[in-house]
């Protein structure tokens, strides 16, 4: 069933140690960086903004997010522009 | 030669500092060095009794910094190893009776006649973290392989860090190898990649260290009988310079990985 599962692309569960990786890779960029989740949300607001006003993006697939290695931890703003082909399926 | 100063902290409770340090007292002291451990919890004394000393006590460390006795004096030796003696902390004080510079000078004064100092710092990272870590040549982790521990690990390194301390290096405490195998725990790799610090222990959940703190009689005393303390030994071979492989968990493969992580971290 897992492989069956895997070969149809299915997302398994995760187990909780895996869970527990993810979580803590989450609020170690948090704590290292002092940004607050509620402060990622304005950052984020505010870069759709900015960015609106010189080219049309997709607003609702704006992801603004930490990108971790072992001794640096990153802002990612990944942007999707709203192309041609993309406005015509909206 | 000059005594090397070690301060073992964790930033969160509970996840097995002063078990760690006593244990580690005793392997060092077994290995032929001159030990002192120092309980630096004032107010909240317990190495004394992990270790069994807690009838032996007449003076201790703020009776040392407000000059009542002599250094030698507050020093409790164990009966069963020779050169392991004890600092015991003051019972009925808080932590304010202790400053940075009182730790720096009380461990100078040591450093001639031993070879190690290990302090035993109190949890958080107030006054009593402060203290504990003023005198370290270098600083061992404590954590747990669980979030809550490893977030304050993260958070005490970076206090060290700041403060230009260390080196810090990395003990997993209590890691349980067949949850471990079944993904319902942290791994040793994922923990040392999110820290991002050199690892010096492995040590796994044993239920052999409540027995020996039943007792009194820590558990490196007996190395051969529980894997906690040969884990425990290992990590005194390890202070010691020796190249001691860590204990294997996983398959073959994932060991391999772990050991080619830990290496490069260490170029």
């Amino acid at each position: 069933m897992r492989l069956l599962g895997r070969l149809l692309g299915r997302r398994e569960p995760s187990s909780s140690g895996e869970v527990a990786r993810e979580r803590l890779r989450l609020v170690l960029a948090h704590d290292r960086s002092n940004i607050s989740p509620a402060l990622l949300d304005t950052l984020k607001d505010e870069i759709i903004t900015v960015i609106s006003r010189h080219v049309a993006i997709d607003a609702e697939g704006v992801e603004v997010t930490f990108s971790q290695s072992a001794h640096e931890t990153r802002l990612v703003a990944d942007i999707p522009l709203m192309t041609r082909r993309g406005r015509r399926k909206g | 030669m000059a005594a090397k100063v070690l301060t073992v902290t964790s930033g969160k409770g509970g996840v097995g500092k002063t078990t760690l340090t006593a244990n580690l007292g005793v392997a060092l002291a077994m290995q032929g060095q001159r030990v002192v451990v120092i309980d630096a919890d004032v107010g909240l004394r317990n190495l004394d009794v992990m270790l069994g000393l807690e009838n032996r006590i007449v003076y201790d460390l703020v009776d040392v910094i407000e000059g009542r006795c002599r250094l030698r004096q507050a020093l409790v030796r164990d009966k069963r190893l020779s050169e392991l003696f004890l600092l015991p902390a003051a019972q009925t004080r808080d932590k304010s009776a202790v400053r940075p510079d009182d730790m720096v000078s009380v461990c100078e004064s040591l450093r001639e006649q031993h070879d190690f100092v290990l302090i035993d710092s109190p949890a958080g990272i107030e006054q009593g973290f402060r203290y504990a870590v003023a005198p370290a040549d270098e600083i061992l982790i404590v954590t747990n392989p669980e979030v809550a521990a490893v977030r304050d690990a993260d958070r005490i390194i970076g206090l060290i860090e700041a403060e230009e301390q260390g080196p810090a290096r990395l003990i997993i405490n209590r890691i349980k190898p067949d949850m471990v195998r079944r993904g319902e725990m942290l791994d040793i790799a994922d923990v040392v990649e999110l820290l991002a610090i050199d690892l010096i222990g492995i040590v796994p959940e044993d239920q052999a260290i409540l027995v020996s703190a039943n007792r009194g009689q820590p558990l490196a005393f007996s190395s051969d009988s529980s894997s906690a303390g040969r884990a425990f030994h290992n990590i005194a071979r390890r202070l010691l310079g020796e190249d001691v492989p860590f204990i294997t968990l996983r398959e073959p493969g994932v060991l391999e990985k772990l050991f080619r992580f830990v290496r490069s971290e260490g170029d």
